[in-house]
Protein backbone atom coordinates (compact mmCIF):
# COMPACT_ATOMS: atom_id res chain seq x y z
CA UNK A 1 0.00 0.00 0.00
CA UNK A 2 2.84 1.96 0.70
CA UNK A 3 4.46 1.44 -2.23
CA UNK A 4 1.48 2.56 -4.34
CA UNK A 5 0.86 5.64 -2.73
CA UNK A 6 4.56 6.45 -3.29
CA UNK A 7 4.04 5.56 -6.94
CA UNK A 8 0.89 8.35 -6.63
CA UNK A 9 2.72 11.19 -5.32
CA UNK A 10 5.00 10.92 -8.61
CA UNK A 11 2.40 11.20 -10.84
CA UNK A 12 1.64 14.78 -9.24
CA UNK A 13 5.50 15.39 -8.03
CA UNK A 14 7.38 14.20 -11.40
CA UNK A 15 10.73 15.86 -10.53
CA UNK A 16 10.95 13.58 -6.98
CA UNK A 17 11.67 10.66 -9.52
CA UNK A 18 15.50 11.96 -9.96
CA UNK A 19 15.61 11.52 -6.06
CA UNK A 20 15.64 8.03 -6.12
CA UNK A 21 18.73 5.55 -6.92
CA UNK A 22 20.62 6.04 -10.35
CA UNK A 23 19.28 6.77 -13.62
CA UNK A 24 19.50 3.91 -15.77
CA UNK A 25 21.05 3.62 -19.39
CA UNK A 26 18.98 5.66 -21.54
CA UNK A 27 18.39 2.44 -23.90
CA UNK A 28 16.41 0.61 -21.11
CA UNK A 29 14.96 4.23 -20.54
CA UNK A 30 14.12 4.53 -24.36
CA UNK A 31 12.65 0.94 -24.05
CA UNK A 32 10.17 1.30 -21.10
CA UNK A 33 8.74 4.82 -23.17
CA UNK A 34 8.28 2.51 -26.46
CA UNK A 35 6.37 0.59 -23.92
CA UNK A 36 4.73 3.03 -22.63
CA UNK A 37 3.27 4.06 -26.40
CA UNK A 38 2.97 0.41 -27.03
CA UNK A 39 -0.22 0.83 -24.34
CA UNK A 40 -1.14 4.14 -25.71
CA UNK A 41 -1.46 2.72 -28.88
CA UNK A 42 -3.64 0.20 -27.50
CA UNK A 43 -5.46 2.46 -25.56
CA UNK A 44 -6.46 4.25 -28.68
CA UNK A 45 -7.24 0.89 -30.95
CA UNK A 46 -10.00 0.35 -27.81
CA UNK A 47 -11.60 4.06 -28.03
CA UNK A 48 -11.31 3.53 -32.04
CA UNK A 49 -13.06 0.22 -31.26
CA UNK A 50 -15.80 2.07 -29.41
CA UNK A 51 -16.30 4.91 -31.93
CA UNK A 52 -16.74 2.04 -34.23
CA UNK A 53 -19.12 0.03 -32.31
CA UNK A 54 -21.51 3.14 -31.92
CA UNK A 55 -21.02 4.11 -35.81
CA UNK A 56 -20.99 1.10 -37.53
CA UNK A 57 -23.85 -1.31 -36.16
CA UNK A 58 -26.63 1.32 -36.41
CA UNK A 59 -29.49 -1.58 -36.55
CA UNK A 60 -28.45 -2.74 -33.05
CA UNK A 61 -30.48 -1.58 -29.46
CA UNK A 62 -29.63 1.38 -28.52
CA UNK A 63 -28.87 -0.19 -24.95
CA UNK A 64 -26.54 -3.13 -26.70
CA UNK A 65 -24.79 -0.87 -28.76
CA UNK A 66 -24.19 1.73 -25.52
CA UNK A 67 -22.99 -0.90 -23.69
CA UNK A 68 -20.38 -2.31 -25.86
CA UNK A 69 -19.07 0.91 -26.88
CA UNK A 70 -19.28 2.37 -23.82
CA UNK A 71 -17.40 -0.84 -22.20
CA UNK A 72 -14.36 -0.55 -25.24
CA UNK A 73 -13.99 3.17 -24.28
CA UNK A 74 -13.66 2.42 -20.44
CA UNK A 75 -10.88 0.09 -21.45
CA UNK A 76 -9.60 1.74 -23.24
CA UNK A 77 -8.97 5.09 -20.30
CA UNK A 78 -7.95 1.83 -18.17
CA UNK A 79 -5.69 1.41 -20.40
CA UNK A 80 -4.04 5.01 -20.53
CA UNK A 81 -3.87 4.94 -16.95
CA UNK A 82 -2.26 1.96 -16.78
CA UNK A 83 0.26 2.96 -19.53
CA UNK A 84 1.29 5.82 -17.28
CA UNK A 85 1.29 3.70 -14.02
CA UNK A 86 3.30 1.33 -15.32
CA UNK A 87 5.94 3.25 -16.71
CA UNK A 88 6.51 5.30 -13.63
CA UNK A 89 7.16 2.22 -11.54
CA UNK A 90 9.32 0.30 -14.69
CA UNK A 91 11.33 3.68 -14.11
CA UNK A 92 11.55 3.51 -10.71
CA UNK A 93 12.35 0.15 -10.25
CA UNK A 94 15.37 0.64 -12.98
CA UNK A 95 16.63 3.50 -10.74
CA UNK A 96 16.73 1.69 -7.90
CA UNK A 97 17.97 -1.69 -9.21
CA UNK A 98 15.33 -3.84 -8.27
CA UNK A 99 12.84 -6.41 -10.30
CA UNK A 100 10.59 -5.21 -12.97
CA UNK A 101 6.79 -4.86 -11.45
CA UNK A 102 4.65 -8.36 -12.67
CA UNK A 103 0.84 -7.11 -13.63
CA UNK A 104 -1.96 -8.84 -13.97
CA UNK A 105 -3.76 -6.28 -15.94
CA UNK A 106 -2.65 -7.51 -19.70
CA UNK A 107 -4.62 -10.94 -18.86
CA UNK A 108 -7.36 -8.88 -17.24
CA UNK A 109 -7.41 -7.12 -20.66
CA UNK A 110 -7.14 -9.83 -22.20
CA UNK A 111 -10.50 -11.80 -21.01
CA UNK A 112 -12.36 -8.45 -21.38
CA UNK A 113 -11.57 -8.00 -24.81
CA UNK A 114 -12.32 -11.96 -25.52
CA UNK A 115 -15.61 -10.89 -23.68
CA UNK A 116 -16.55 -8.25 -25.80
CA UNK A 117 -16.19 -9.94 -28.91
CA UNK A 118 -18.08 -13.35 -27.96
CA UNK A 119 -20.97 -10.28 -27.00
CA UNK A 120 -20.53 -9.14 -30.57
CA UNK A 121 -20.58 -12.32 -32.43
CA UNK A 122 -23.74 -13.30 -30.50
CA UNK A 123 -25.31 -10.44 -30.86
CA UNK A 124 -24.56 -10.13 -34.67
CA UNK A 125 -25.21 -13.99 -35.18
CA UNK A 126 -29.06 -13.49 -32.93
CA UNK A 127 -29.52 -9.76 -34.06
CA UNK A 128 -30.56 -8.08 -31.02
CA UNK A 129 -32.24 -5.66 -33.26
CA UNK A 130 -33.72 -2.66 -32.18
CA UNK A 131 -37.33 -1.32 -32.66
CA UNK B 1 26.26 11.72 -37.94
CA UNK B 2 29.64 10.08 -37.08
CA UNK B 3 29.54 6.07 -36.57
CA UNK B 4 31.42 7.08 -32.73
CA UNK B 5 28.05 8.89 -31.69
CA UNK B 6 25.41 6.28 -33.26
CA UNK B 7 23.89 3.83 -30.81
CA UNK B 8 24.58 0.70 -32.70
CA UNK B 9 20.77 -0.55 -31.59
CA UNK B 10 19.25 2.69 -33.31
CA UNK B 11 17.06 2.89 -30.16
CA UNK B 12 16.15 6.76 -30.33
CA UNK B 13 14.87 6.04 -33.77
CA UNK B 14 13.16 3.19 -33.01
CA UNK B 15 11.79 5.42 -29.91
CA UNK B 16 10.89 8.38 -32.85
CA UNK B 17 8.82 5.71 -34.37
CA UNK B 18 6.92 4.26 -32.05
CA UNK B 19 6.13 8.01 -31.47
CA UNK B 20 5.11 8.62 -34.98
CA UNK B 21 2.54 5.43 -35.18
CA UNK B 22 1.22 6.23 -32.07
CA UNK B 23 0.55 9.46 -33.38
CA UNK B 24 -0.73 7.53 -36.77
CA UNK B 25 -2.75 5.60 -34.30
CA UNK B 26 -4.27 9.09 -32.81
CA UNK B 27 -4.55 10.36 -36.17
CA UNK B 28 -7.29 7.50 -37.28
CA UNK B 29 -8.95 7.21 -33.62
CA UNK B 30 -9.44 11.18 -34.32
CA UNK B 31 -10.57 10.70 -37.78
CA UNK B 32 -13.43 8.22 -36.12
CA UNK B 33 -14.61 9.74 -34.09
CA UNK B 34 -14.92 13.12 -36.02
CA UNK B 35 -17.11 10.92 -38.61
CA UNK B 36 -20.34 11.03 -36.14
CA UNK B 37 -20.08 14.49 -34.33
CA UNK B 38 -21.55 17.90 -34.44
CA UNK B 39 -19.26 20.70 -35.54
CA UNK B 40 -18.13 22.16 -32.10
CA UNK B 41 -17.28 19.10 -31.07
CA UNK B 42 -14.58 18.49 -34.08
CA UNK B 43 -12.98 21.50 -32.87
CA UNK B 44 -12.57 20.29 -29.73
CA UNK B 45 -11.25 16.92 -30.90
CA UNK B 46 -8.73 18.47 -33.04
CA UNK B 47 -7.43 20.15 -29.86
CA UNK B 48 -6.77 17.29 -28.54
CA UNK B 49 -5.29 15.69 -31.67
CA UNK B 50 -2.79 19.08 -31.71
CA UNK B 51 -1.91 18.59 -27.75
CA UNK B 52 -0.70 15.24 -28.65
CA UNK B 53 1.08 16.10 -31.89
CA UNK B 54 2.97 18.57 -30.25
CA UNK B 55 3.78 16.27 -27.43
CA UNK B 56 5.23 13.91 -29.98
CA UNK B 57 7.14 16.45 -32.08
CA UNK B 58 8.92 17.75 -28.77
CA UNK B 59 9.70 14.15 -27.93
CA UNK B 60 10.91 13.00 -31.57
CA UNK B 61 13.21 16.24 -31.04
CA UNK B 62 14.36 15.23 -27.38
CA UNK B 63 14.93 11.74 -28.66
CA UNK B 64 17.69 13.35 -31.11
CA UNK B 65 19.93 14.31 -29.03
CA UNK B 66 23.25 12.66 -28.31
CA UNK B 67 22.47 11.93 -24.95
CA UNK B 68 18.38 11.46 -24.65
CA UNK B 69 17.39 12.33 -21.74
CA UNK B 70 14.02 9.76 -20.38
CA UNK B 71 10.68 11.17 -21.04
CA UNK B 72 9.77 13.07 -18.39
CA UNK B 73 6.44 12.31 -16.25
CA UNK B 74 4.89 15.15 -17.59
CA UNK B 75 4.99 13.99 -20.95
CA UNK B 76 3.29 10.44 -20.30
CA UNK B 77 0.68 12.21 -18.34
CA UNK B 78 0.07 14.67 -21.24
CA UNK B 79 0.19 11.87 -23.57
CA UNK B 80 -2.22 9.93 -21.72
CA UNK B 81 -4.17 13.03 -20.78
CA UNK B 82 -5.22 13.32 -24.83
CA UNK B 83 -6.02 9.57 -25.26
CA UNK B 84 -8.28 9.78 -22.26
CA UNK B 85 -9.77 13.26 -23.29
CA UNK B 86 -10.52 11.19 -26.91
CA UNK B 87 -12.76 8.48 -24.83
CA UNK B 88 -14.50 10.78 -22.44
CA UNK B 89 -15.65 13.00 -25.59
CA UNK B 90 -16.68 9.73 -26.95
CA UNK B 91 -18.77 8.60 -24.38
CA UNK B 92 -20.27 11.96 -24.57
CA UNK B 93 -21.56 11.25 -27.80
CA UNK B 94 -22.86 7.81 -27.13
CA UNK B 95 -24.80 9.03 -24.33
CA UNK B 96 -26.07 12.39 -25.77
CA UNK B 97 -26.08 11.00 -29.85
CA UNK B 98 -26.70 14.09 -31.71
CA UNK B 99 -29.36 14.21 -34.33
CA UNK B 100 -29.19 13.75 -37.90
Amino acid sequence: MNERLRTLRLWFAPTRIHDEGDTPDYRFSLANERTFLAWIRTALALIGGGFAVDQFLPELARGVRAGLALALLAAGVLCALRAVNHWVRCERAMRLGKDLPVSRFPTVLGLGVATVAVTMVVVVLFGWEGP
Amino acid sequence: MTTAGRDPGLQPERTRLAWRRTTLSYTVAALLAVKQVPLPVVSLIALTWLGFLRMAHRRVLGVGASRPRPLSLRGALAAAACTIALAVLAATMVLHPADG
